[in-house]
């Protein structure tokens, strides 16, 4: 499979979930892939070579020092998957500042720097694929979840204001909707709360991060050239309900 | 492309277009096609095997698909692509226009699903992809029939992903935008020239772009993609 060949990605949040399941998939289809995560992934796990880079992505300088370094030894960058993303389950009313600034850090404003620094090169180039991952959680109310619903909203409309505003200059921004997908973040979740959403999952089962990667691989390629501004739902029938 | 060896794909509209685009676009990635419209298609590769049929027909519907599982013994992937497009207002359109066009572009993609659902319940597989456009989310101006029966396509697809999705079955609709084909290049320069001015990328699509669409949401890489619109459209319903 080479639906990526010549292409150069960035996945944050790349060393575990659906961040690590895409970073692999990109690598098999023939992209060069730039892993970027606070923590460094399983690299000899992958078939196909993939680079490791440090970053925390709520970092400014951080992502510029990043993308410099993958321009300087590729000399363009083609696909961004915004894909670092941490949750906190606290409501309105109980979720403290701090908790509150850090989801919005890392899920929003994390997102946000991702987009600033790519878009530089890419306008540049006149071509990127920025892929921006957000959550049912997004679209859909749910008890709780304050800071990370809010910030997985914004992620839709910062999208969209990306795909227009850039769309000119030959960039596309998508976003990617998650349903219920079996990694450490879920993981993590009381197995209670897991099993009511996948049994409100009308497919009947959670899914695995591959199963993100495969949109993110069809977002990233050219099959794609004409799609921009588009939410791409991957939840087994959650949403249509 | 995804790849799908061994699968077997119904196409409507298959003549020209989109549905033209599909049809090749799911035999390069490795299924059995079979291609149906009113038109003459002899231009497709005889790799694919066209029938002629009228998705309006009830009675040719069930005749196609029991061809399909007599022989290939299974319906793997169904594309509703037919459609015709009609422009009048609501205030000058004419009730027999009105029927037209849903019986086409809405009727018959209830007619294809009722179709394809016998072989794909009794398989516990399946997936259908329904041809909606943007003016099946965004409101335009005129086009009244076109509009309404566009929406529906949309509801029926999520119906149909909520109701069949136990048993296996996945539905999806792709939206698309202006796309270069005999429909769009037989439309007045006006209608383009508004159309492709309120396109973010500021030119139109192609039918392999709509293809390429239905050949990942028909693949297994979208196994747990099911009820969602998919807009193909150069960012137009994003504005
Ligand atoms: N798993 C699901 O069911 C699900 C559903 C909807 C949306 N999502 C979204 O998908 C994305 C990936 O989720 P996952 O389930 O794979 O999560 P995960 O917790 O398994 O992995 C997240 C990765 O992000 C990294 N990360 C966290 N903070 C970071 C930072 N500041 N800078 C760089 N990297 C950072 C972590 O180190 C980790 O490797 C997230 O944005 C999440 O919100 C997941
Ligand atoms: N071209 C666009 O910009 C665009 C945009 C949005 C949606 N669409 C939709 O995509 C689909 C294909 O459009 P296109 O642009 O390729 O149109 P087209 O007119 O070029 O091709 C449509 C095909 O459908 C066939 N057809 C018409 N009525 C039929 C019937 N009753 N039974 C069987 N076949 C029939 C025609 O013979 C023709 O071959 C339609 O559903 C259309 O509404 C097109």
């Amino acid at each position: 499979m080479t639906r990526l060949t010549d292409k150069v990605a960035i996945v944050t949040g790349a060393a575990m979930g659906i961040g690590w399941a895409t970073a692999q998939l990109f690598a098999e289809n023939g992209a060069t892939v730039i892993a970027a995560d606070v923590v460094k992934p399983p690299l000899s796990e992958s078939d196909h070579p993939i680079d490791y880079r440090e970053l925390d992505v709520t970092d400014q300088h951080a992502w510029k020092a990043v993308v410099d370094g993958v321009l300087n030894e590729h000399g363009r960058l083609d696909v961004l998957v915004n894909n670092a993303g941490v949750i906190d389950y606290a409501d309105i009313t109980t979720v403290t500042p701090e908790d509150w600034s850090r989801v919005v850090g890392v899920d929003q404003t994390g997102v946000f720097l991702g987009m600033r620094t790519a878009l530089a090169p890419m306008r540049a180039q006149h071509a990127g694929s920025i892929i921006n991952l957000s959550s049912a959680w997004g679209v859909v109310g749910s008890e709780g979840v304050a800071a990370y619903q809010a910030s997985k909203g914004a992620v839709r409309g910062l999208t969209r204001n990306g795909a227009i505003t850039y769309a000119a200059d030959g960039v596309r921004v998508n976003t990617v909707v998650p349903g219920w997908i079996a990694t450490p973040l879920t993981e993590r979740q009381p197995a209670d709360k897991n099993a009511e959403v996948i049994g409100l999952t009308p497919l009947g089962f959670g899914a695995d991060p591959r199963d993100i990667a495969f949109g993110c691989l069809y977002l990233a390629s050219d099959e794609a050239r004409y799609v921009t501004g588009s939410e791409l739902v991957i939840d087994g029938g959650l949403l249509a309900q | 492309m995804p790849d799908l060896t061994g699968s077997v794909a119904l196409v409507t509209g298959a003549a020209q277009g989109i549905g033209h685009g599909i049809a090749c676009a799911l035999a390069d990635a490795g299924a059995v096609v079979i291609a149906t419209d009113i038109r003459d298609q002899s231009d497709l590769s005889d790799s694919i095997v066209t029938r002629s049929h009228d998705v309006t027909d009830g009675e040719r519907w069930r005749e196609v698909v029991s061809e399909i599982e007599s022989q290939h013994g299974r319906l793997d992937i169904l594309v509703n692509n037919a459609g015709v497009s009609g422009y009048d207002s609501l205030h000058e359109l004419e009730l027999a226009e009105w029927q037209r066009i849903i019986d086409i572009n809405q009727t018959g993609v209830l007619l294809g699903m009722q179709a394809a659902l016998r072989p794909m319940l009794r398989q516990g597989s399946g997936s259908i992809v329904n041809i909606s456009s943007i003016c099946g989310a965004a409101s335009v101006s005129g086009v009244a029939a076109y509009h309404a029966s566009k929406h529906a396509v949309l509801t029926m697809t999520k119906n149909a992903a909520v109701s069949y999705a136990r048993q296996g079955i996945r539905a999806n609709a792709v939206l698309p935008g202006w796309i270069r084909t005999p429909l769009t290049l037989g439309q007045t320069d006006d209608l383009n020239e508004a159309f492709l001015g309120a396109t973010p990328m500021g030119h139109g699509g192609e039918p392999a772009d709509i293809a390429a669409a239905v050949c990942f949401l028909a693949s297994s890489e979208a196994r747990f993609i099911t009820g969602v619109d998919l807009p193909v459209d150069g960012g137009y319903l994003a504005r």
